[in-house]
């Protein structure tokens, strides 16, 4: 993916310019904490729909915590998440917070979809029932009509002849394609991808991140922590930097490429580019 | 030598002792139902209450595992009269050895559920699932695996252990056989045959609980990214080289 890191501008360029829409994550001043680590510092960012945001660091630099504070796979010290029309993890009564229990929490976990750098594929089960669990079994839709929803993901994302297949019978690149296509099967408003290609062998980077690249293209919202620069600069509307707990450089893809601001920025490029 | 053919055979193909086996068939699948149930909720409150209820779970499993299971019937059948409560035969041997064998489960079921990949527990939270569905739909389907070889065998252990409800007069094949021995004194004849009847009892479920693991193995099973043909040829291969099929 590192290959035509001296052609940035125009890869960016030959993309037709997007029209954003209404603000569908808003990330306010958020505080996290493990134990003594502080791992989010006042993170604030803004997330409009249709944007695809490509979060990038060092690891330890707190962007895997963000994402799962904004599925609320982690529950936020300070601040508030808003995503999908929710105020995540809370509601409001009386003008105070009062954290939302377990089933309510799942109710708002419903409108986003998150992908694993551990594909996390349910392995009792075969390739169409990890598709089909969630919508059949929680949403109580009917069952056929999932069924056929299920193919037509399968097909979308390269896959139509695996259904009756389990996980283990897939390799990594096939894995995540499915897991893609798990989440999509609960017709989430914004999609977060947790580092999706870092497990992959390098020759199946590519078959995930076509389907991402595609899923951009069908006006998806997307949060994606990668490394994978190509991706950023083919699909992000946006690439963040994060550094500390902390954002340090957030600025369109050519922009982020061609004249960072952040000192840190300039050291990862530097390090990430220079093979 | 005084052993007798004919009162071998007589027990073997006695009615009463028969009956007996049978008892001890579905007193075994009873019991082990209900202390499965026992031991899921006793495992749960363990893994996920608050202390007042982890700490209920636990003088549970402890009582349990550290009296013995006679003390238990005995207590149960005998003992509690006294108190008030009065519970039938059968009642009583359920009850024992049910609870007695679900405190050995809920720590077999913890384990199982503990061996289920936490990122499991993400992806079922990601899409939705609440905690109770998270459990039924994906957790508990894959600790089933881990669980199964260690249930087996503690079904195994079940199937003789109601031996022991025949000191509570449960009229199971031990206490059929107890029975039979005091009527004719064939002592060595009529535990022959019951314990010829246990063997078999415990060799049927055997054959039961490898269907049952390889059912939950299936999908964990090596992939099957080898054809057909090559599996065939890999089998040969292995036999030739004197592997036996497992």
């Amino acid at each position: 993916m590192t290959q035509d890191t001296t052609s940035p501008i125009n890869r960016t360029t030959l993309r037709p310019a997007k029209a954003l829409g209404e603000p569908i994550v808003l990330i306010d001043s958020v505080q996290k904490s493990f134990g003594d680590n502080h791992v989010l510092r006042d993170v604030s960012m803004t997330i409009r729909q249709g944007e695809v945001v490509v979060i990038c660091g060092r690891s330890g630099s707190g962007k895997s915590t963000l994402l799962r504070c904004i599925d609320q796979l982690e529950t936020i010290d300070g601040g508030t998440i808003r995503a999908a029309g929710h105020l995540m993890g809370f509601r409001e009564h009386n003008g105070k917070r009062v954290p939302l229990r377990d089933a309510e929490v799942a109710r708002q976990q419903r409108d986003l979809g998150m992908v694993f750098q551990n594909f996390n594929l349910f392995p009792h089960v075969s390739v169409l029932e990890n598709i089909m669990m969630a919508p059949v079994r929680i949403l109580k839709r009917p069952r056929a009509e999932v069924k056929a929803e299920a193919r037509e993901l399968l097909a979308r994302v390269g896959l139509p002849e695996k259904e009756h297949a389990y996980p283990r019978q897939l390799s990594g690149g096939q894995q995540q394609r499915v897991a893609i296509a798990r989440a999509l099967a609960m017709k989430p408003q914004v999609m977060l991808f947790d580092e999706p290609t870092s497990a992959l062998d390098p020759e199946m980077i590519s078959e995930v991140l076509d389907v991402m690249v595609d899923l951009s293209h069908q006006g998806m919202t997307m949060i994606v922590v990668t490394h994978e620069m190509g991706f950023a600069r083919a699909a992000a509307d946006r690439v963040v930097l994060m550094h500390g707990g902390e954002i340090v450089e957030e600025a369109p893809p050519e922009e982020f490429f061609t004249n960072p601001k952040s000192e840190h920025t300039k050291l990862f490029l530097s390090k990430i580019l220079s093979h | 030598m005084n052993w007798s053919w004919t009162f071998f055979f007589e027990y073997l193909t006695n009615g009463f002792m028969l009956r007996g086996a049978w008892t001890t068939v579905w007193l075994s699948v009873i019991s082990m139902t209900i202390g499965l149930g026992l031991g899921v909720v006793a495992a749960m409150m363990k893994m996920y209450g608050n202390a007042a209820v982890r700490y209920v779970a636990e003088f549970y499993i402890w009582l349990f595992r550290g009296t013995p299971v006679l003390i238990q019937l005995i207590i149960i059948y005998t003992g509690l009269p006294q108190i008030g409560i009065r519970l039938n035969v059968v009642e009583s041997a359920i009850l024992g050895l049910a609870l007695n064998e679900g405190a050995y489960l809920a720590e077999i079921i913890r384990a199982g559920i503990m061996s289920v990949d936490k990122g499991q527990n993400d992806a079922a939270r990601a899409v939705g699932m609440t905690w109770r569905e998270r459990m039924y739909l994906v957790i508990l389907p894959q600790a089933t695996r881990t669980i199964i070889p260690p249930l087996g065998n503690q079904f195994n252990g079940m199937l003789k252990t109601t031996s022991l409800a025949s000191v509570i007069s449960m009229e199971e094949l031990m206490r059929n056989a107890q029975m039979l021995a005091q009527i004719n004194f064939r002592v060595l004849e009529v535990y022959s045959v019951a314990a010829i009847w246990y063997l078999l009892l415990v060799s049927i479920w055997g054959l039961i609980q490898q269907r049952i693991e390889a059912h939950y193995e299936k999908p964990f099973g090596p992939a099957a990214a080898i054809s057909p043909e090559a599996a065939k040829e890999l089998k040969k291969a292995m036999q030739r080289a004197g592997a036996t099929e497992k």
